[in-house]
């Protein structure tokens, strides 16, 4: 189990994250570039000093700022995958696997057994005597994993594994490394910008926005309850946060947000909420609806998304009060004639609005 | 126009050097016990000091490129300075230092070491005049080999010293041996600082340029084979240079290419 309070002070802001982590799992940090990941990282792999917090993996100590503490890289248990690989150019695939072997002192035998398993691992056993300088990127990828994976790390820290890679190889490696990360009895944690990789790997998902964290949970938590307008934007839903209405005619019950009031099925306490509205609950004409929905915003088309970019699905930006993104089918967008600055009304019910505290 | 004026300054001289004697000649020249004396000599003086610069320089040049401390660049000044000196100036100042009345002249004398007039002497001078030759461009080496390299390295368990050794070392080895030819020519050519701390003593201390310049009072013939000789060993160790680590150095370019 590994538990961490990562603290360096550093322009342009300070970064300062804890989490915590079990063996066997995988925590993804996500976040923008200059969120702070990397250097999250690179402070649990112990490249980088401590300003304050500190590092235990299974109740050894790594690093504690309060006591000074700093256990050198090269003396910790842990595997390191930077996000360019970074294979040592003047050795052979064999040669860079074996490498962290020959530094513990493992003897020869053990050792060729040893590298041998790792490479068969990662399905790259062909390789073994290929000069690292002749690899393709998902090769070199694989032979970085093996070189980390040989020590049996305890720790297994990946920075970007895939995006070194292209689009294509991306996509195969993807699920190979989830397969693989799975069965890995480690502690793991992966570093992405990916919003898809942070969901496809992460058992439990840390979200640094600046150098903090956002929002931290499982999968499921950050799908159905985002707390951040960064984690919304991630899971691709609409987040507003206000307070239930408790004073005046109240007609049905209803949150008062800064963007404006939203009619919703239950308050959820007397509190401020979050609410969210999946872009699928709501339904969009060209005039004032007159069935059901008690909720009707009238906005201006802003951008219009096709999401995934081949699909039959259309994302839809509305500038209204409150803002709202809205995904509808490619008829919608044909039935309505939607195009750019259209006026148009966006509909949904009180059920379709998620309340949480 | 200009840059063709240039070549012919830098080239006739040298032209003309290897015209003025035949081949056969030199070779005869060569078997001369003083010329092969200095020969000797040279070869001895000028390896054993870019030993001793490579050796206690290696240390430097590693600690100038990975870290930071006060007085770095003092240290640095220091270090280049004898690039900028007058040889004959260092010889002068080597005296001061290690001559037996000099500073550290009379330590020297009490462990029984003397380095004035003696070979021991021009090992020195040469050290001193080549050192920053060898530091400045191991410096430039080490400071090139990308610092993810020794990242990777000390998530793999090694020590520094492993990461030197398996990782730093190979990946500079280019400028390190360009760094070690250019002393080592240096130390070869080396004239002033020996002659004026070390004496002109033929087997002792009369290395090849002494001899030159000896031989050219009295015997302008002998003088010219002996510098087609150096000529000839400048050569060799300036081809060594271009071609010899070039599949080196293309290798350690590629690792230097910057990640997409």
């Amino acid at each position: 189990m590994l538990d961490a309070r990562l603290a360096k002070r550093r322009a342009p802001f300070a970064l300062d994250v804890a989490f915590q982590a079990t063996a066997g799992s995988t925590t993804v940090l996500v976040g923008e570039s200059g969120a702070g990941k990397t250097s999250a990282l690179r402070l649990l792999a112990g490249l980088d000093r401590l300003d304050d917090g500190f590092v235990a993996l299974g109740g050894e100590r790594y690093a504690d700022a309060a006591l000074r503490l700093h256990l050198p890289a090269w003396q910790r248990d842990i595997g390191y995958v930077a996000q360019d690989y970074a294979l040592f150019p003047h050795l052979s695939v064999f040669e860079n696997v074996a490498f962290g072997l020959r530094a513990t002192g493992v003897e020869r035998g053990r050792l060729r057994t040893l590298v041998e398993e790792a490479l068969e691992l990662l399905g790259i056993a062909g390789l073994a005597s290929r000069p690292s300088m002749q690899l393709s990127g998902g090769q070199q990828q694989r032979v970085a994993l093996a070189r980390a994976l040989v020590l049996s790390p305890r720790l297994l820290l990946l920075d970007e594994p895939l995006s070194a890679l292209d689009l294509q190889t991306r996509r195969a490696v993807r699920g190979e490394l989830r397969a693989l990360l799975k069965r890995l009895p480690c502690v793991t944690v992966y570093v992405t910008h990916s919003p898809v990789e942070a969901l496809v790997f992460g058992d439990q998902i840390v979200v640094l926005e600046q150098g903090r964290v956002a929002q931290a949970g499982s999968r499921e938590d950050l799908l159905r309850r985002p707390r951040s307008p960064f984690v919304a934007e991630l899971v691709g839903t609409n987040l507003f946060v206000g307070r239930p209405v408790t004073s005046g005619p109240i007609v049905s019950p209803t949150i008062r947000t800064p963007e404006g009031d939203f009619a919703v099925d239950d308050q959820a306490g007397s509190g401020g909420v979050f609410l969210t509205v999946s872009p699928r609950e709501i339904t969009l004409y060209a005039r004032l609806p007159e069935a059901s929905a008690q909720n009707v915003f009238l906005g201006t088309v802003r951008e219009i998304i096709p999401e995934p970019p081949a699909g039959d699905r259309v994302r839809v930006v509305l500038d209204a009060r409150p803002p709202l993104v809205v995904e509808v089918t490619r008829e919608a967008v044909g039935g309505l004639r939607l195009h750019e600055g259209m006026r148009i009304h966006a509909a949904f019910k009180a059920t379709g609005v998620h309340v949480y505290s | 126009m200009l840059a063709g004026l240039l070549l012919v300054l830098l080239g006739l001289p040298l032209v003309s050097l290897v015209l003025r004697i035949p081949p056969a000649a030199l070779l005869d020249r060569l078997r001369e016990p003083l010329v092969l004396e200095a020969l000797r000599l040279s070869l001895v003086t000028s390896l054993a000091a870019t030993l001793v610069v490579v050796a206690l320089g290696l240390p430097v040049a590693y600690l100038l490129a990975m870290r930071e401390f006060p007085g770095k660049g003092a240290i640095e000044a220091l270090i280049d300075l004898p690039m900028v000196l007058p040889p004959t100036v260092a010889g002068v100042a080597l005296l001061t230092a290690f001559g037996r009345n000099g500073l550290a002249g009379h330590a020297l004398g009490v462990l029984g070491i003397t380095l004035p007039f003696t070979t021991l002497g021009v090992i020195v001078a040469q050290a001193f005049v080549a050192a920053p030759f060898f530091i400045g461009a191991a410096r430039a080496g080490f400071t090139e080999v990308d610092r993810k390299y020794l990242d990777a390295a000390a998530t793999l368990r090694a020590t520094p010293a492993r990461a030197f050794l398996a990782v730093l070392a190979p990946l500079a080895s280019p400028a390190l041996l360009a760094g070690a030819a250019t002393g080592w020519a240096r130390a070869l050519g080396e004239f002033g600082a020996t002659i004026t701390f070390a004496g002109n003593m033929p087997g002792i201390t009369q290395t090849m340029p002494l001899a030159v310049y000896l031989a050219l009072q009295s015997d302008l013939d002998a003088a010219i084979a002996l510098s087609v000789l150096l000529l000839l060993f400048s050569l060799a160790i300036l081809l060594t240079l271009r071609l010899g680590p070039s599949r080196l150095a293309a290798l350690v370019a590629r690792a230097r290419r910057p990640a997409r």
